[in-house]
């Protein structure tokens, strides 16, 4: 059996280091595997999330070797031998302990949207290729990975003025669900920030559920922004019918 | 009201009873949303007859049945097979998006067990779906929600319940809920067991608080394996692999290439109940039929690629990225993993409500609903039938219950308890400890069971349990630090450990997911007796009791009955 060097970054909120743990290495281990090795035969203590270990809950993420990444999903074969692995918990949120991030703010932000609403007397009849697209939003597992890559969280912490793309996701497969009959457009606009994302792609980049979130989720709701609050042609229809729709 | 648990069972339960108007706490383990509710995949059973139009409710109760082998509380599995459809509508009106028939109605597929396309479903993912419904549903109905917070004492006011002692996850600091009812919605023990598909949630907490508080457990030595979990490689054994695998199509084979359901259900095949399935792979391996890592090949490469990754998505990832095997090309390799625990709290049918006054049980840590076996897909409903059941049932309870008034003495005793695992000389490791309870239960209560076999797990559960008054944690301290989290949960999982092996041991037969070598038939007392578990002045006393029968259900279970001699 071979060892693999690991350093995880042990502390709280007040500060900490990477520690060096030595694991046996078994075939097709992945980097869960091995904090569970080192809690229960050299660190008890040792602090981490998780539960299903099948990249279904969302609740292992940390950063690996630097990268984003579910514990549960990142093989240890597919990192360089030659390395120790390191693990950080997530930077964009407070550190509770060691790999245990304050991702509270996440829920906070959730429960601003508002839930799906139907319409009235809705007959409860979709055609799958209109739910593909929601379906695809659905998958998130709040894993909260692309909270933590946004530059605008991770970089410029604006917390306070931006929703995320995890909440862009949620937000577009309410309003791209066929039977819901509320308009979140000026959510989006104002208390959410849409317009401070740049798509950049990084979200998109480590979603462990491959949802393309740029393209499928947060660029149609930026044109939809765009339709409502600067097409000029809808600006001078409201202007001359009075209908302003917020 | 509190209701400990946040999967299906208890957000249903907590929808329900904030709906009543009642200030409703619900306390999880984990983040919202992580529970192990997200790896239920096949589907949610309900009669909606979309695909199928001749199902309805009878066929579906009579399903549940011959799956329990006639053990189950009858009366549940009828509020069940009546009342999931209507839970299901629900979900989609609360925004949940199944997939669609071409007439878009929710579309429905073929289980194990089920006579019919029965398994209302969002691919391979339909419990993530289910809570991320009741999550979005529930945080918006007023709902408090204390994540991360652990439940290790409920508290009695005289024969009720008052409330519950627990602490943050985060801190360690205690807390103390006040309540006029609780309900417990823990889900399952699966922990207990080396091989299995449960998260390090799935430690019997509801069980073994029901039962030290005063509660029944019921049909202990059920637990079911399910025929399909991972055997390779060695960090995954046990991750379940979805019985959609199998209601899609997927072909079961020996290491000779045979299709050896053939053999052991030729009318069922693959999609036989799951309690068969296991014995049959089981019994492959043992006679040296297995594949190379211990299992036997599961194929759904004939359906091709594009259907397979529409269907079976997060299966089609799971063994790429992790087994690095492209399950649209090849055969996967599984084998049995524990993965659900039919005993649980005796409850009353229609409420949920155990014996102790104030205490209600749903879900998984509830017992009666499934009998010997559970049928695939029979979970998700029963979480939102009963969860719901349980929530009315305590709402009702509460508006009438006078205010509940907290022991002092019983609160220092739960914190000393806690506080105990701290700087003990010579402490028992608890790691090694959990370690040695799920070896023994897998290797001496596993999928076969014998007299000597059982008789020795007793025993060593005894040595357990003295070991575990050593147990305690010498690094760290109560800012989280699962070492110390994992010493209070080793209680929970001995108390259920030991009465699923003295259940096992008093049934002399073998029935549903209850396997004896030395009893391999049916008995007809045993056809007509559930086993009780309770505790008596410290001591686990079993005992049997007659199965909860129902006159005007009686034809339905003499027709399937004579079906199934034919």
């Amino acid at each position: 059996m071979s060892k693999r060097e690991f350093k995880v970054w042990r502390g709280d909120a007040q500060g900490g280091k990477f520690i060096d743990y030595p694991v046996d290495v078994q075939e097709g281990m992945v980097v869960l595997d091995a904090i569970h090795q080192i809690q229960s035969q050299q660190a008890p203590d040792l602090a981490c999330r998780w539960n299903c270990k099948a990249a279904k809950c969302g609740s292992c993420s940390a950063e690996v070797n630097g990268k984003p990444r579910l514990m549960c999903k990142t093989r240890l074969d597919s990192l360089p031998e030659d390395q120790p692995v390191t693990v950080h918990p997530m930077r964009a949120f407070p550190i509770m302990r060691d790999l245990v991030t304050d991702v509270s703010w996440n829920y906070k932000v959730n429960k601003k949207i508002p839930p799906f609403t139907p319409k009235k007397d809705t007959q409860w009849l979709m055609k799958q290729e209109d739910v593909d697209r929601v379906q695809e939003f659905r998958k998130c597992i709040e894993c909260f990975l692309c909270q933590n890559v946004c530059h605008v969280l991770r970089e410029h912490d604006k917390k306070e003025q931006f929703a995320g793309p995890r909440f862009f996701v949620r937000i577009a497969s309410l309003e791209m669900h066929p039977l819901d009959s509320l308009d979140r457009i000026p959510l989006l606009k104002k208390e959410a920030g849409l317009g401070l994302c740049n798509i950049t792609k990084c979200c998109t980049e480590v979603c462990p559920e491959e949802i393309h979130i740029t393209d499928n989720a947060i660029i149609p709701m930026k044109e939809r922004v765009v339709d409502r609050y600067y097409d000029p042609v809808q600006i001078v229809i409201r202007k001359l019918t009075g209908k302003d729709k917020k | 009201m509190v209701i400990i648990g946040a999967g299906g069972a208890g957000l249903r339960a907590a929808i329900e009873c904030s709906a009543a108007g009642l200030k409703t706490a619900l306390v999880c383990k984990s983040l919202l949303g992580k529970a192990h509710t997200v790896m239920a995949e096949g589907g949610i059973a309900a009669a909606l007859a979309n695909v199928d139009n001749q199902d309805g409710w009878t066929t579906h109760f009579q399903d549940t049945l011959f799956g329990g082998k006639y053990l189950n509380n009858w009366r549940m599995a009828e509020f069940h097979a009546k009342e999931s459809p209507d839970r299901v509508r629900e979900l989609e009106q609360w925004g949940a998006v199944f997939d669609r028939t071409p007439e878009g109605k929710i579309l429905q597929r073929a289980f194990g067990g089920h006579t019919y396309k029965r398994l209302a479903h969002v691919g391979d993912r339909t419990g993530l779906e289910l809570i991320r419904t009741l999550q979005d549903k529930g945080i918006h109905q007023g709902i408090d929600v204390y994540m991360e917070c652990t439940i290790s004492q409920l508290l009695k006011d005289g024969d009720r319940v008052c409330g519950a002692f627990g602490y943050w996850r985060e801190t360690g600091k205690f807390v103390i809920f006040k309540a006029k009812s609780i309900i417990l919605a823990t889900g399952g023990l699966g922990r207990c067991f080396k091989i299995t598909s449960n998260s390090w949630e799935g430690t019997g907490d509801g069980h073994a608080l029901g039962y030290q508080a005063g509660a029944q457990l019921l049909d202990m030595e059920f637990v079911q394996f399910h025929p399909t979990g991972m055997v390779w490689p060695p960090g995954v054994m046990g991750l379940l692999v979805t019985e959609a695998v199998r209601g899609e199509g997927g072909i079961l084979r020996n290491s000779r290439g045979e299709r050896f359901m053939e053999k052991y259900d030729p009318k069922r095949m693959e999609l036989s109940t799951r309690d068969v399935v296991a014995r049959s792979i089981y019994t492959e391996v043992k006679e040296g039929r297995g594949s190379p890592h211990g299992g036997c090949f599961l194929d759904i490469s004939h359906r091709g690629a594009e259907y397979v990754k529409k269907k079976l998505p997060s299966m089609y990832h799971q063994f790429k990225e992790l087994a690095d095997v492209d399950i649209t090309t090849g055969p996967m390799e599984v084998g049995p993993t524990c993965h659900y625990a039919m005993g649980g709290l005796k409850v009353d049918a229609a409420t949920g409500a155990t014996r102790v006054p104030g205490l209600f049980a749903a879900g998984e840590c509830s017992g009666g609903m499934h009998g010997a076996n559970r049928l695939g897909g029979n979970s998700l409903s029963d979480l939102l039938v009963f969860g719901y059941r349980a929530g009315v049932g305590a709402a009702e309870y509460a508006k009438s219950a006078p205010s509940p008034r907290l022991d002092e003495a019983q609160i220092a005793a739960a914190a000393n308890e806690m506080t105990g695992y701290f700087g003990r000389e010579n402490a028992e490791n608890p790691y090694q400890l959990h370690l040695d309870i799920q070896n023994t239960m897998q290797n001496l209560v596993g999928i076969f069971r014998e007299d000597k076999d059982l008789a020795t797990a007793i025993g060593k559960l005894e040595e357990y349990k003295e070991r575990y008054q050593r147990v305690g944690i010498m690094d760290g301290n109560r800012m989280f630090n699962p070492g110390w989290h994992l010493c209070r949960d080793l209680k929970n999982m001995l108390i259920c450990s030991e009465a699923i092996a003295r259940a096992a041991q008093l049934r002399k037969e073998s029935r549903g997911a209850h396997s004896r070598l030395d009893y391999p038939g049916y008995d007809d007392y045993w056809s007509d007796h559930n086993l009780l578990s309770e505790d008596q002045g410290g001591r686990m006393n079993v005992q049997p009791c007659a199965v909860v029968k129902a006159q005007d259900l009686q034809p339905l279970v003499d027709e399937r009955k004579a079906k199934e001699k034919k």
